[in-house]
């Protein structure tokens, strides 16, 4: 009876958005007369981040600081149409349509200062700090706020925009399969390494070491998020989750939380992710979607890992206590 | 139904409500006080998302019958902070991004509290223990651990 | 434990932005350490009623007779709602996009095809007084039989578990059972190969377990409108559904959401929202209606099982020359998203590779089980469990090191995948290079200095020749048997893997490269999705 540790690896990619396209979504942006944006969206924030990365888009796009958009969703009364936040969709599309909108709104309010300072809208640009300046001459300038003023109460012009985004649905042949599936992958490679215990059957995750690419990292600290808690959910799919544990029979169902498994917080395995960016052609900034397929490689990694340590195969997923054992016994006893 | 008067002191303030037999005190916060910080997540004590502190103890308030807080002192995450100042748990999960959807944050909050009010100095150990029965679906823990060490040390050198 | 490598790919950014790139708080962290985020059970209504269901105990049986007379009889139960009061009970939610035929109902009529089903649902003044009701309605039940099994459920004589698709699968473009991919010979490969590998592997269904359970709030709004928070993923989707199955205009309806308790998948298909509206227009008061735990685990939709057959051919060097897959999705007795989930994963079939043969027969079975949906990495994860389990065994058999066999094999920009469309954007060969040096996993220089960006496309962009499309008299895909299996299924081989089969002889010289056809073949239905043909 004893220990063994064993090591694997798994490399994948994943598609970003609602395969085949389809999918569109919408935003709104206006402005408040002081220059405080509002971006209207009906797209939901499940703890993903579309509110704060959605946020950071509109503000890079009309060229003024964080703090000056508000992201408002989702209410179906205000926020126009969205397919839903699923399909790892949600910073690629809705991402784009926030820029089509902030684009809009940005060439307002371009237009708007252009009136103040008597130049051509061509000629300004923004510094990201809340100021409107012309391009080269950053004396000549003039405050997001005062153009917001000026626009809603001189000019009569509304510092609003509409966007949306939408990839053409693709068919699919139904001999070949040839199909226009999405537009971009994200990637990852991730290598595991386990302790097997031969007399419980139990896997412990000692480590993880990764290589994730996502496109532009829009927000560090999201991305880092996602990557950490998804690593989690999929180490916790390949040794713990079922609702079915004896699949296709539907006895011993789980019920709660005593019964559905799932690591604690002591059960966490050290994790050390580079994280590559290779911008994607049509994201926003480049950026991809990093929130589902970081839980995929795990699964693969610690099932290859598992193999490495005790030299059975377990092809059935979870990789239970119950699954090893019942397969050491197969085997009577390890061998490499 | 016959209903029972029940009193209690909720973040330091008095609260006089009827409870019915059998109510649990998740129920009575949500729905007779209207303190929507503490979640339901399960209903059997197994996820901790209802934590909360009766006398400075953590209680799934899920499984409290409400009946038995009379008199005593109850605190949710709604009195966390005092007045604008965040207290340093607070603080230490916003820098740590120690959540997510946001849901089991206010548990979470509360069985750190309880550790720290009585453990000021706790171990990596200590902390895994003390929310050991809260789940986290999102974040898988990490930031949560960090957050609360961070917290502590912070208080420490605050004190 | 986090690092950015900025020097891989740094010249195809432009890294001097304001805002993005920025480790900005999160627009929501203050009211989450605060307690002060509102998700959509935290909102107050004088006069909330709840509502709770009579759930089916059987995975498949007829309803003879229901009996509410008992649970009408206790006191502070307001509405008793059945089947017969759904406005337009059928349904199926890619019907949105015009995907599938309607197949579920908000409340079963006369017959229930999964344990879990709902059949009845009560509105009462508490959530106890809710449950008392719903333990006193009698179901007088006929039991069928059932079939739980995929396989099973595709043999003849199987049980028919659900009416729009009689022979137990989903059907792609009225012709077939299944979706498939066919690129290059897979036959030809695998008489090639040095080694040929052939495997099954399972996933069990798995729970989303969100923190917070589904759910939604229903209350009349002015103006004759109802306003319904909710913890959809998809406010629109959810909404369109409930207008659907109400028969309402969608501006009487008025969705809050937005702020969710966590979903992975598992809050996108509109389990409670139809109900609480229904009992908000029955009783003309707010109506809660949450799932409890138990109900979120095996009556709310789980990640479905998945069984995959994996058949590989791999050449002494490494190369991968043939990969063929069988797999069957579980979806349970309705479809909900799984048709999609197949047409999702035959895209991504064989994995991040660059394979010159490679078929696919993918299915959307219907069992007597809980409808499944989407779960984060839908029709993927299981597919990359299998392909990549099988990269670790195809390595060990002809003893080549883990890593550098999958960036030997990985896709390039410029290949030609096996959906027929351009490789662009590849990283996979990056990641595998600092993967392993993070690891401390030691590969040689040669896989070190290889790029995602260099060596791709030539041959290895070239469109094989398919052999012509069988269009002639299609069947409808029930009145055909099941697809034979490619490989016999069979109980999982033995470890070791099969021994390497010998190698065949020499094969013939490929013919020269033709163009594709697929543009000349006659176009016809390509698919029941809706839309313009897209290159």
């Amino acid at each position: 009876m004893a220990k063994h540790r064993g090591r694997g690896v798994a490399s994948i990619n994943y598609p970003i958005g609602m395969n085949l396209g389809g999918d569109p979504s919408q935003a709104l942006v206006h402005s408040n007369p002081d220059g405080k944006f509002t971006v209207a969206l009906s797209s939901i924030d499940l703890g993903q981040g579309m509110k704060s990365v959605t946020r950071q888009i509109a503000a890079e796009t009309l060229g003024v600081p964080v703090a000056d958009v508000y992201v408002d969703t989702a209410d179906s009364d205000t926020g126009p149409h969205c397919m839903g936040s699923f399909a790892s969709r949600g910073t690629h599309r809705v991402g784009n349509a926030v820029i089509a909108a902030a684009k809009e709104a940005r060439g307002v309010m371009l237009e708007a200062a252009a009136e103040e300072l008597e130049v051509n809208a061509e000629d300004l640009e923004t510094d990201g700090k809340g100021n409107i300046h012309v391009r080269g001459a950053p004396q000549r300038s003039i405050s997001v706020a005062d153009v917001a003023i000026a626009a809603q109460f001189r000019q009569g012009k509304t510092i609003s925009g509409r966007g949306i985004f939408l990839i053409p649905l693709s068919d699919v042949d139904p001999e070949t399969g040839e199909m226009t599936p999405v537009s971009c992958y994200a990637h990852a490679c991730l290598v595991a390494d386990v302790e097997v215990d031969d007399e419980t059957g139990e896997v412990t995750v000692l480590e993880m070491n990764s290589a994730y690419e996502l496109g532009r990292a829009l927000n560090p600290k999201l991305v880092e998020q996602q990557l950490v808690g998804g690593a989690w959910m999929g180490m916790s799919h390949a040794l713990y989750e079922t609702t079915e544990p004896h699949y296709p029979s539907r006895e011993n169902g789980a019920v709660d939380f005593n019964e559905y498994l799932m690591p604690g917080p002591g059960d966490i395995a050290r994790h050390n992710i580079a994280v590559l960016e290779r911008p994607a052609p049509d994201g926003p900034f480049g950026g991809k979607g990093p929130g589902e397929m970081c839980a995929n490689p795990v699964l693969p990694a610690v099932a290859n890992a598992v193999f490495d340590a005790i030299g059975v195969r377990i092809n059935d997923l979870p990789i239970s206590p119950e699954r090893i054992l019942r397969a050491l016994k197969t085997r009577d006893g390890i061998s490499h | 139904m016959t209903k029972t008067p029940l009193q209690f002191r909720l973040n330091g303030a008095e609260k006089a409500v009827f409870t019915e037999g059998g109510q649990n005190l998740l129920d009575v916060l949500r729905r007779e006080v209207g303190d929507f910080a503490p979640k339901y997540g399960c209903g059997q004590g197994a996820c901790g998302v209802c934590t909360v502190l009766v006398d400075g103890e953590p209680r799934l308030s899920c499984l409290t019958l409400a009946e038995t807080v009379q008199g005593q002192a109850v605190e949710t995450t709604s009195g966390l902070a005092d007045g604008p100042e965040l207290h340093v748990l607070q603080t230490a999960f916003m820098e740590h991004f120690a959540a997510q959807c946001g849901f089991c944050t206010p548990g979470m909050l509360m069985a750190a509290k309880a550790l720290l009010d009585t453990n000021p100095t706790p171990s990596r150990d200590d902390v895994v223990e003390a929310i050991s029965g809260n789940i986290c679906r999102c974040t898988g823990y990490e930031p949560i651990i960090d957050a609360i060490l961070d917290a502590a040390h912070n208080r420490r050198r605050s004190a | 434990m986090l690092e950015f490598r900025k020097e891989i790919f740094a010249d195809e950014r432009d890294d001097n932005l304001n805002e993005i790139g920025q480790p900005t708080q999160r627009q929501d962290m203050l009211g989450h350490v605060t307690g002060r985020t509102r998700f959509f059970d935290d909102h107050a209504f004088e006069g909330l009623l709840h509502l709770k269901v009579v759930r089916s105990p059987h995975h498949h049986a007829r309803i003879r007779g229901i009996d509410t007379s008992a649970a009408e009889r206790i006191a502070g139960v307001r509405r008793i709602i059945r089947a017969a009061d759904v406005p337009h009970n059928l349904n199926t939610l890619l019907s949105l996009i015009g995907f599938g035929r309607d197949d579920e109902p908000a409340l079963a009529e006369d017959t229930v095809r999964y344990v879990g089903e709902p059949i009845v649902a009560i509105v009462a003044d508490s959530e106890a007084t809710a449950y008392e009701a719903v333990n006193a309605v009698r179901v007088d039940y006929e039991v069928l039989p059932h079939v739980l099994d995929v396989e099973e459920a595709l043999a003849p004589g199987a049980p028919q578990v659900n009416p729009a698709y009689p022979g137990n699968a989903f059907e792609y473009h009225d012709l077939y059972n299944h979706q498939k991919l066919r690129f290059g010979d897979v036959e030809k490969g695998f008489a090639q190969a040095d080694y040929v590998l052939d495997e099954r592997y399972q996933m069990s269904p798995i729970e989303h377990a969100p923190t917070e359970t589904n759910g939604s709030i229903a209350a009349p709004e002015t103006n004759d409108r109802f306003v319904v928070h909710t913890s959809t993923q998809a406010l629109f989707f959810s909404l369109g559904t409930s207008a659907k199955l109400l028969d309402l205009p969608s501006n009487r309806l008025h969705f809050i959401g937005g702020t969710v308790g966590g979903g992975f998948g598992g809050k996108v298909d509109t389990l409670t929202e139809p109900l609480s509206i229904l009992g908000a227009m029955l009783t003309g008061a707010p109506v809660r209606y949450v799932l409890n735990r138990e109900e979120e685990m095996q009556a709310g939709p789980p990640r479905g099982a998945e069984r995959w057959y994996v058949k590989d051919g791999v050449m002494n060097d490494g190369r991968i020359v043939a990969r063929q897959l069988r797999g069957y999705f579980d979806a349970g007795a309705y479809t909900r998203l799984s048709s999609y989930a197949v047409h999702k994963c035959t895209a991504h079939i064989p994995g991040p590779y660059t394979i010159p043969n490679v078929s696919s027969d993918v299915f959307c079975v219907f069992t007597h089980r809980t409808p499944a949906t989407a779960m984060r990495g839908f029709g993927v994860t299981g597919v990359d469990f299998a392909l990549e389990c099988q990269m670790d065994k195809l390595a060990r058999a002809i003893g080549m090191d883990a890593i550098e066999f999958r960036i030997l094999n990985a896709y390039r920009d410029g290949d030609m995948k096996a959906h027929r469309r351009e490789a662009k954007n590849c990283a996979l060969i990056e990641c595998c290079q600092v993967a392993a040096e993070k690891a401390n996993w030691p590969i040689r220089d040669e896989f070190k200095q290889m790029s995602s960006m260099t060596g791709g496309g030539g041959e290895r962009a070239i469109m094989p020749v398919n052999a012509p499309a069988r269009y002639d008299a299609p069947q409808p895909a029930a009145a055909q048997p099941p697809l034979q299996p490619a490989v016999a299924p069979s109980a999982p081989p033995p470890q070791p893997a099969p021994a390497a089969q010998p190698a065949p002889p020499p094969a013939q010289p490929a013919p020269p490269p033709q163009p594709a056809q697929t543009d000349q073949k006659r176009t016809y239905r390509f698919s029941s999705v809706v839309g313009t043909r897209r290159r």
